[in-house]
């Protein structure tokens, strides 16, 4: 049995990692955005790229995201991969009709002839003290796309394989990196760093019989720190990291909330028209007959962003989540 | 004292290392449209040209003809027709060779017929058959672009990207005047300068969008005048002498292939027929606006230079029309065929692997298709 040599990293030294291993593979592999060459990233994800692979691999472009977007679609066009920087979520939104009417559709209104293998990198949520227009969680306009993939780390090993996974996709991939994760730490093998499933798998954190909490990206601690909470409680919570929105793993899901019979969904995107909406029904659909109480959601408040002074009170907390495991002792006449 | 002297009075002197960039001048576009028919440049063009230039503005001619009688009979669901236009759309196929790239708008269906597209090809979209009918790879025309101005960072993206491979190729990109009111024009010309992309941008100028005259759209002197501030040529174009577009685009292609950058070219020329056939032209413009046009055609001015020099007699005009109804003839036949289209191809290339969503989606409609031919073959 080899010993795995686990290192410290953080999940943007990861994001960074798998970049460069991915251009180190594929010399079509180009990376561009605001800020993203000589800066390295306002978060630093992309430091060194452009000194390791020149100014023609990693791209500092003009201060437009449609015009990122819309020229990374050209560029597909010829052959090339381009990764894409939103460098934060309310920035995208320039770049929305280029996604929804090119990006997400170029393979389906050719048949096939003409697939974008385009990853979109999007910093989202919030948590780090962002002032306005730097918090959003915009998950939901991206699952309602159909042709993009949507998916979103939890985990240092994850930020790896699943930016590896995105970029290697004939697919767009929206690749939606958890700020507040960049610099969560966990031991990781930089030497084998490819062990992950690919994209469209849910993963159990944290296996657990008395309800299934189900969530993705910067939630998934919150979920974790919840679920050891509940312990005081009596409660033995599952916590399932989606870790893709598009494809979504059915089977994950419902095997979980078939074995537990309850389930929450959490994530901090408001909770009208958001995800949770979409999972609760697919759940229901698939589990009714083992459900206990009905599929709840702790979600963000159908609200803007909050200004950062108030969003703890927005963004979903152990409490919420603990609060709305209580309800799972439903009782139908109550 | 005015606005602009007392801003000049708090301008601030510049920093001992600020420099104007790029002497603006050589870049704005001449006062006047550049014409060559029925100047004596024409006497330089090849003869060879004018009368390839003739004979595609003919057929492309019928061509518009044919594809509007096909929304009148339901064969198309809309057709934007280009006439008027042709000497645009006919010259933007013929200044690129085979490996350029080609980026056209919804209305521009003739200039990929004239690249050599199919004709029912290059109408799957209108007709509400597969949107794009061909694979733009094997032509190197990218599909038919319905929002507006958003094939223009396409055309930059993939010019950029051919020179990144050290590859010899130009992207063209067409779009229409309302087109350049867009964010996406606005992107497309900043990064194709800034990176100097061997792009080419060809305005249709054709006085609407929809129905809206330029004078509300812009208030630049000339759509071409918009160039200089992106640090790129702009050229203004008489639109309908397809000797003078054809010129101005080589220009510009053979600049761009040199590695000189893009070029913003504005061809002013005129929409003759409305929007499509849903638009009600009358609306919004006179008749003799659209007489003075008819009188400026661009198969006539063409035909006039031909015959004037003895270059084309009334057998070649007639040879000219025969190649068109030839290929209106095919058009018609092929179009009157109904497309049989299988439903299952719904699913078919929205994912390079279906998600498990989409297999559940597609078992439901191959029951539903099933059922459908079971009841049909009960009813019989």
């Amino acid at each position: 049995m080899t010993t795995v040599a686990l290192k410290p990293a953080t999940m943007a030294q990861a994001l960074t990692r798998a970049l460069r291993d991915a251009m180190a593979a594929d010399p079509t592999v180009h990376v561009m955005g605001e800020d993203v060459g000589t800066l390295g990233g306002v978060f630093r994800v992309t430091d060194g790229l452009a000194k390791e692979f020149g100014e023609d691999r990693c791209t500092d472009t003009p201060l437009a995201e449609a015009g990122i977007l819309g020229t990374a679609v050209g560029m597909a066009m010829y052959g090339l991969r381009p990764v894409v920087e939103m460098q934060f979520d309310a920035f995208a939104y320039p770049a929305f009709e280029q996604l929804i009417s090119h990006v997400a559709r170029m393979r389906n209104r050719t048949r096939g002839a003409m697939p974008l293998p385009i990853t979109i990198r999007v910093p989202y949520g919030g948590g780090i003290g962002g002032v306005e227009h730097h918090s959003d969680s915009s998950e939901a306009y991206y699952m309602a796309t159909p042709g993009l993939h949507v998916v979103t780390p939890a985990t240092v090993a994850d930020a790896y394989g699943l930016l590896r996974a995105a970029i290697a996709s004939d697919d767009p991939v929206v690749f939606l990196e958890p700020k507040r994760l960049y610099w969560s730490k966990d031991s990781w093998n930089p030497d084998e760093p490819t062990a992950v499933d690919p994209i469209g798998r849910a993963v159990v954190r944290r296996p657990g019989h008395s309800a299934t909490l189900i969530t993705y990206g910067p939630s998934v601690p919150v979920c974790l720190e919840a679920a050891e909470a509940a312990r005081a409680e009596g409660w033995d919570l599952e916590v399932v990291d989606l870790r893709s929105l598009v494809p979504f793993d059915d089977e994950t899901v419902a095997a979980s909330v078939r074995r537990t019979g309850r389930a929450v969904v959490v994530h901090e995107a408001g909770g009208y028209g958001g995800p949770g909406g979409e999972i609760a029904a697919r759940v229901t659909e698939r589990c009714f007959h083992h459900l206990e109480a009905p599929v709840l959601r702790v979600a963000g408040f159908d609200i803007p962003y909050p200004p950062p002074m108030l969003e703890r009170h927005h963004l979903p907390g152990v409490d919420r989540i603990l609060d709305a495991v209580g309800r799972l002792q439903w009782e139908a006449d109550s | 004292m005015t606005v602009m002297e007392q801003r000049g009075a708090y301008r601030p002197t510049p920093p001992p290392a600020w420099q104007p960039r790029t002497d603006p001048a050589p870049l704005l576009p001449d006062a006047l449209p550049h014409r060559v028919l029925g100047t004596e440049a024409a006497a330089q063009v090849d003869p060879g040209l004018l009368r390839r230039l003739y004979a595609e503005l003919v057929r492309g001619r019928r061509y518009n003809a044919q594809a509007t009688a096909l929304t009148k009979q339901g064969r198309l669901a809309v057709y934007p027709s280009s006439t008027g236009q042709e000497a645009c759309e006919v010259a933007a196929a013929l200044v690129l060779e085979e490996r350029d790239w080609l980026f056209p708008s919804y209305r521009d269906t003739l200039a990929a017929v004239a690249r050599g597209l199919d004709p029912v090809q290059a109408l799957t979209l209108l007709r509400g058959d597969w949107h794009t009918g061909y694979d733009p790879h094997e032509h190197r025309i990218a599909p038919l672009c319905t929002p507006l101005a958003t094939q223009l960072p396409h055309a930059v993206g993939l010019a950029h990207a051919a020179r990144l491979k050290s590859d010899d190729v130009v992207a063209l990109a067409l779009v229409g005047d309302g087109g350049t009111s867009e964010g996406d024009f606005h992107e497309a010309l900043n990064f194709a300068a800034v990176w100097q992309a061997p792009v080419v941008f060809l305005v249709q100028n054709n006085g609407f969008a929809i129905s809206v005259p330029l004078a509300k759209q812009t208030a630049a002197p000339s759509l071409a005048h918009k160039a200089v501030g992106y640090g790129m040529p702009g050229r203004l174009v008489d639109g309908n002498d397809a000797a003078a577009v054809h010129e101005v685009l080589s220009d510009a292609v053979r600049h761009a292939r040199a590695g000189g950058g893009p070029t913003l070219v504005e061809a002013v020329t005129y929409r003759m027929e409305a929007h499509t056939n849903a638009d009600d032209a009358t609306r919004y413009r006179g008749d003799s606006e659209v007489e003075t046009w008819r009188a400026h055609d661009p198969i006539a001015l063409l035909e006039h230079e031909l015959t004037e020099r003895g270059l084309l007699d009334d057998d070649g005009i007639r040879e000219a029309r025969e190649a068109a109804e030839i290929m209106a003839a095919d058009l018609r036949a092929r179009m009157n065929q109904d497309p049989v289209l299988d439903p299952m191809d719904l699913f078919a290339h929205v994912y390079a692997e279906p998600t498990p969503q989409l297999r559940e989606q597609e078992a439901l409609l191959r029951a539903e298709l099933a059922a459908e031919a079971e009841s049909e073959g009960t009813a019989r």
